[in-house]
């Protein structure tokens, strides 16, 4: 069985982060990047499903991402993923959801697959788009914020859980077919020292827009950023202090009417 | 040419340690310090991840890594837990260390597999109750007779050599006398089990309190004589090497727990507020914050030298002196700031750093104490001469 899983490159959850001068992006000097949290639920479990199915599957990594993702796709052949893709092109820069999932699409089909896992959404902006587009192109189906994963005995289908309000949906999809992953559905296992070691001589093939295929950045520009702002910061919390509390209560007053003149 | 970048699998490391650091020893550490109890569940967790038998080759069953790359293992289980880190620390410098360096190929086979794997550990008996830093004074005897060696004798202060799955002891033994009347000292491998051998594990202790400890008996242990590791009358210098690689080790702990405890301290101090102001905003603090984190990165970065001059199979014992001494003494200065920072709550069990401050001072005593440090590196510098 040919188990693909998508691995995107985010900023660590408690990482601080501040957007640039420009509005442009965020400030990533200093900010450590790990594997999107999602992404790892499907890691392992294209991690288990090969162990599940033995024979010759084969666990393939896809990463779109800059250079310095590679770490990452490594981490992730320590945990045990046989080899990867890792599309990278400067040209790239941060492409919205759908020219990503052109790119995927045409990356995951030269590949082939039975099975893709990926997160149920980026930690990072947050769209949960890519895996519905690349469904739609790849014409299979798709089932999102899947929480309990279990396999046919023939490989055929899957019967999963879907994580919606106040329950759980039970769903059976044919294969081929994408899931995104939800968390609790697994427990991510971590890179050993000898899985580290073995990762080392595992083939990474790094592909460009024109190794796919590709004369420039396809899809057009659908959506666009236009800027990045900051939260706007949350008004300043005064204690209004007093002996007695009659007190405290007229000065409340006094200070709404005549500095904040709401009353 | 200088290069500070680490390797790509060295960050990886760094970062998988760390998670698992954080998920598996945080939550169980102030328990098992407080029950002064050695955890064989967290022993093969990490046996696992591929803790033991870090820079072993892969055919003994070890991960192959370099000295660096331990020493990151090392400083991230510290950076968490003084009495986790040790039990690796320990493990692989003085238990699986002394086997690959000085084993044949037949005791390299019998034993590393196991000991790689974390099915059994190894501990390294040197220090005896008359013998600590004069470690010549070895008064273990250990006397061949048909083919037999009969070892009589103790040790104290034994890591890892009283846990369930404790297998062998490297024992400095005694073997004979030189000229001028100097022992001659060699090492012999004692697997627990064999009869006349009692471990008794030791209690008390204030730091570490999760590393096993044992004190060794030996009456009357008859082993074979090809147990004896490396040639009769090396075991001085098997001890000495032992010990520079061990050093790396210790350092390692010393950095690591001194992250820790920054960390902890930094944190505490940014959320902490007195005066209407967090703490860290005097400058006083601030100040502190700032000196530890200079100490801190003058230590790793001379750590990573004397271990990259181990790996680069170039003389390296002056550098992991000065690493062992400097990173134990950097640890010292941080954890105390460090509880400071934290007032009144830094007493308390419950805000980790007090653990900290207790298990940073075995790092000034053990493999070789302080003042044994500045001897090495004082001889080095020739003024014995
Ligand atoms: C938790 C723990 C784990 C340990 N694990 C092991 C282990 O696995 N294997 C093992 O073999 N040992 C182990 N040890 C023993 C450790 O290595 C010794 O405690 C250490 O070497 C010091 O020896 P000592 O305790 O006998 O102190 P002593 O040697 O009696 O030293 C007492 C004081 O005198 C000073 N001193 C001694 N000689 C000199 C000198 N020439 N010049 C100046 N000052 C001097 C010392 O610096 C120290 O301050 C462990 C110890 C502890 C506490
Ligand atoms: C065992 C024990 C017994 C005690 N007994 C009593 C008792 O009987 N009665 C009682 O009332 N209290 C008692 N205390 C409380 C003790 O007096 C306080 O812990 C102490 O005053 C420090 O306050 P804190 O712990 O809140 O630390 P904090 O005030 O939060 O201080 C934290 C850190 O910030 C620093 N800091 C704070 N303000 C400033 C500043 N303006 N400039 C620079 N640095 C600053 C401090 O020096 C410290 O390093 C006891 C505490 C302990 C641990």
């Amino acid at each position: 069985m040919k188990i693909l899983v998508l691995l995107k490159r985010v900023p660590d959850t408690e990482a601080r982060i501040l957007i640039n001068q420009e509005g442009t992006g965020i400030n990533e000097q200093g900010v450590k990047f790990v594997i999107n949290t999602y992404d790892e639920y499907g890691i392992e479990q294209g991690l288990r499903i090969r162990e599940q199915v033995g024979g010759d599957s084969k666990v393939t990594v896809v990463c779109m991402g800059p250079g310095e993702a590679t770490e990452l796709i490594r981490t992730a052949l320590a945990m045990g993923a046989d080899d990867a893709v890792h599309i990278c092109d400067p040209a790239l820069g941060k492409p919205d959801p759908f020219t990503s999932a052109i790119i995927l699409a045409k990356a995951i089909t030269d590949e082939g697959f039975d099975i893709i896992f990926c997160g149920k959404q980026a930690i990072d902006d947050d769209m949960a788009q890519v895996q519905s587009i690349l469904a739609e192109m790849l014409d299979i189906p798709q089932v999102n914020v899947v929480a309990v994963f279990e396999l046919s005995d023939d490989g055929t289908k899957a019967t999963v859980r879907r994580r919606i309000e106040g329950g759980d949906e039970k769903v059976e999809a044919r294969l081929p077919a994408i899931f995104s992953c939800e968390k609790g559905l697994n427990e991510p296992r971590y890179a050993s020292l000898p899985g580290i070691m073995k990762a080392k001589k595992k083939e990474i093939r790094t592909k460009t827009l024109a190794d796919l295929g590709f004369g420039e950045v396809p899809g057009g520009t659908r959506s666009r950023v236009l800027k990045w702002l900051p939260l706007p910061k949350g008004a300043e919390c005064r204690m209004v202090e007093a002996e007695e509390m009659k007190d405290a209560v007229a000065e409340l007053a006094r200070l709404l009417r005549e500095e904040a003149k709401v009353i | 040419m200088i290069n500070y970048d680490l390797a790509e699998e060295q960050q990886i490391l760094r970062n998988s340690i760390r998670e698992f650091a954080e998920n598996e020893v945080r939550p169980v550490a102030e328990e098992l310090d407080e029950k002064e109890e050695f955890s064989l569940e967290l022993t093969k967790k990490m046996a696992g991840m591929g803790l033991f038998g870090m820079f072993i080759p892969e055919e003994y069953g070890g991960s192959g890594m370099d000295y660096i790359s331990y020493v990151i293992a090392i400083e991230e289980l510290a950076r968490v837990d003084g009495s986790t880190a040790a039990t690796a620390a320990a493990g692989n410098s003085l238990g699986i260390g002394p086997i690959y360096y000085f084993g044949n190929e037949q005791q390299k086979r019998e034993w590393l597999p196991g000991l790689c794997s974390g099915e059994t550990l190894a501990s390294f008996g040197l220090t005896e109750p008359n013998a600590g830093s004069d470690a010549g004074a070895t008064q273990t005897a250990a006397d061949l007779k048909n083919g037999e060696w009969v070892i009589n004798g103790s040790k104290i202060f034994i890591t890892n050599s009283a846990t369930p799955i404790s297998a062998i002891i490297i024992v400095q033994c005694r073997t004979g006398t030189l000229d001028k009347g100097k022992s001659e000292l060699s090492c012999i491998l004692v697997p627990n089990e064999t009869e006349g051998v009692t471990a008794k594990e030791m209690h008390g202790k204030m730091m570490w309190r999760s590393s096993n400890t044992g004190e060794l008996y030996f009456e009357d242990v008859c082993v074979p004589e090809k147990n004896l590791l490396g040639k009769r009358g090396g075991g001085f210098k098997q001890m000495l090497s032992t010990l520079d690689r061990g050093r790396l080790s210790i350092a390692a702990m010393g950095l690591g727990g001194a992250q820790g405890a920054f960390e902890l301290a930094l944190k505490y101090s940014k959320e902490r507020k007195q005066f209407n102001r967090t703490i860290c905003s005097f400058q006083v603090n601030a100040f502190k914050l700032a000196d530890m984190a200079t100490e801190i990165e003058a230590a790793r970065n001379l750590l990573y030298k004397a271990a990259w001059l181990c790996d680069q199979g170039r003389p390296f014992g002056r550098e992991a002196a000065m690493a062992k001494l400097y990173c134990s003494e950097v640890m010292r200065r941080v954890v105390n700031e460090a509880v400071q920072i934290h007032g009144g709550y830094g007493l308390m069990r419950e805000y980790q750093v007090e653990r900290f401050f207790r298990d940073q001072k075995l790092l000034d005593i053990g493999e070789g104490t302080s003042e044994i440090q500045r001897i090495v590196i004082a001889r080095e510098l020739g003024c014995f001469e």
